[in-house]
């Protein structure tokens, strides 16, 4: 497996080849607290990086999830429909969104684990 | 509010620091919206057994002296001089316009009437009230005492009372004198306790030590009071909203619908007797989206209303939500359309509490 990568967004992606599997950090889902309702993106959709492409609600709000980079939605984890909690149980394992196939490179202010921490830590 | 403004801290700030609270800023204070545990586990932690919230940011005040429930009846349709001692009762301020100021609870400790208005309206509550008054009758704010509300089926056992529901009467609880009322936000039996400010920390923790007892925040606070068809005041109530239209009837006395004789009372005979134009609804929209407040609503592409509250109810386990809608939409069943993120989400028109009151009656 390779290793995530974090956006300053509070999403984590994990490349698989050209397809980058996506969701919201163990950060992101205690700040939002029970996950009950998640909207995912269509299959097949064209998304650029930085764009809103789906939402998260917990019992107190909703939040805008990210394409943290361009390409094409490819797969969309349909379990969190029938159970959001997983979100905040495994966020970066069974918890993830979706899964968009790259279309050109990566941007480049993708942190690692280690700079994503630090980014966290300097919002306290 | 400005971010530069100092937030007001209750009695229990320390506490809530060490329990883990994570502090939000409402009406002015800095309060928990919820513990580590959450807000989903606190909410239903308070259905199933008893949870603490701290609601010190709430208003506190006592009228005395003689005429002081006539004076109030100027500004409120409930009917408070028939009000016993030894009992409490939830009542709405009222403007010119018959729009809603407040919404309160009044009680009649014998010798003076107890007053609790919501936060965010005190500094309008009080001089208002205070401009009514008869030379007679004083207004006392009590900004030195905190309130306390432990909610939850097993309240009953944890402290046991003589008092059935909206009964009040001065209390000991570990040792330390309180004024307790059954009362509450929750839907659930419990005891809403006013406390002196000095003693309100030695109280928290003397309740926190029962067997059972969580502390909750806001974030609960909220969804459970959604849940039980209550309403926030800002949220689904304001001075544009008239008793009428919020479905608050009951809370005017019989005797005061004979007399008409509350500031805004010719409103709200009109809409009485013709009906009024928008009604508070609970609405539950299919599937499992939340739809928010200030979600649009719409009935055959035309704009009928807006909801002013709505979430996941954590014990109806499916999104909840009030609003108000043109009155021929608001009927039991009634399909509408909630617009979430430009699109129809469908929903109908739904029976309130979501959730069962279970008072002690």
């Amino acid at each position: 497996m390779t290793e995530l990568k974090f956006t300053k967004d509070h999403e984590w992606l994990r490349m698989e080849g050209q397809v980058a599997v996506i969701g919201i950090t163990d950060h992101a889902q205690t700040a939002l607290g029970d996950v009950v309702f998640v909207d995912l993106p269509e299959i097949g959709r064209e998304v650029t990086a930085g764009e809103a492409i789906a939402v998260v609600e917990s019992v107190k709000a909703a939040s805008d999830v990210y394409a943290p980079i361009t390409g094409r939605v490819v797969e969309v984890n349909e379990a969190l429909t029938d159970d959001p909690s997983k979100v905040n149980a495994e966020p970066t394992g069974a918890g993830w969104f979706f899964k968009i196939e790259a279309s050109g490179a990566l941007p480049d202010d993708l942190l690692d684990a280690d700079a994503y921490n630090a980014f966290v830590d300097s919002l306290a | 509010m400005a971010d530069s403004e100092v937030l007001l801290e209750t009695p229990l700030a320390a506490l809530h620091k060490e329990l883990g609270g994570r502090m939000v800023p409402f009406a002015g204070y800095s309060m928990p919206v919820q513990y580590p545990a959450g807000i989903m586990a606190e909410h239903l932690h308070t259905r199933a057994a008893a949870a603490l919230f701290d609601v010190s940011h709430m208003g506190q005040a006592e009228l005395v002296g003689e005429g002081a429930a006539a004076a109030l009846e100027q500004l409120t349709p409930a009917d408070v001089q028939a009000l016993k001692p030894g009992r409490q009762r939830y009542g709405l301020l009222l403007n010119e316009a018959g729009g809603i100021v407040d919404d309160f609870m009044v009680a009649n400790l014998g010798d003076r009437l107890f007053l609790v208005v919501n936060a965010s309206r005190k500094h309008v509550d009080l001089p208002l009230i205070e401009s009514v008054l008869p030379p007679s009758v004083k207004l006392r704010p009590l900004p030195d005492r905190a309130l306390l509300a432990l909610q939850g089926p097993a309240v009953a056992s944890l402290v046991p009372t003589e008092l059935t529901f909206m009964g009040i009467a001065p209390i000991t609880i570990a040792g330390i004198e309180v004024m307790a009322s059954r009362s509450g936000y929750t839907g659930e039996d419990g005891l809403e306790i006013s406390v002196p400010a000095e003693q309100a920390e030695a109280l928290a923790r003397a309740l926190l030590a029962m067997p059972g007892v969580m502390p909750a925040g806001l974030g609960a606070r909220d969804s459970l009071r959604l849940e039980a068809g209550l309403c926030l005041y800002g949220n689904d109530l304001d001075e544009t909203t008239t008793p009428v239209e919020a479905n608050l009837v009951w809370s005017m006395g019989k005797r005061r619908r004979m007399a008409w004789d509350f500031r805004g009372a010719e409103r709200v005979r009109e809409q009485l007797d013709n009906g009024a134009p928008r009604l508070r609804v609970g609405l539950r929209p299919e599937g499992r989206q939340p739809a928010r407040a200030h979600t649009a609503i719409k009935a055959g592409g035309e704009v009928v209303g807006e909801i002013t509250s709505g979430g996941f109810g954590p014990s109806v386990g499916a999104p909840v939500a009030m609003g108000y809608v043109a009155r021929p939409h608001a009927g039991d069943g009634t399909a509408l359309d909630l617009i979430v993120r430009d699109k129809a989400l469908p929903a109908r028109v739904a029976p309130m509490p979501f959730q069962p009151h279970r008072y002690a009656r």
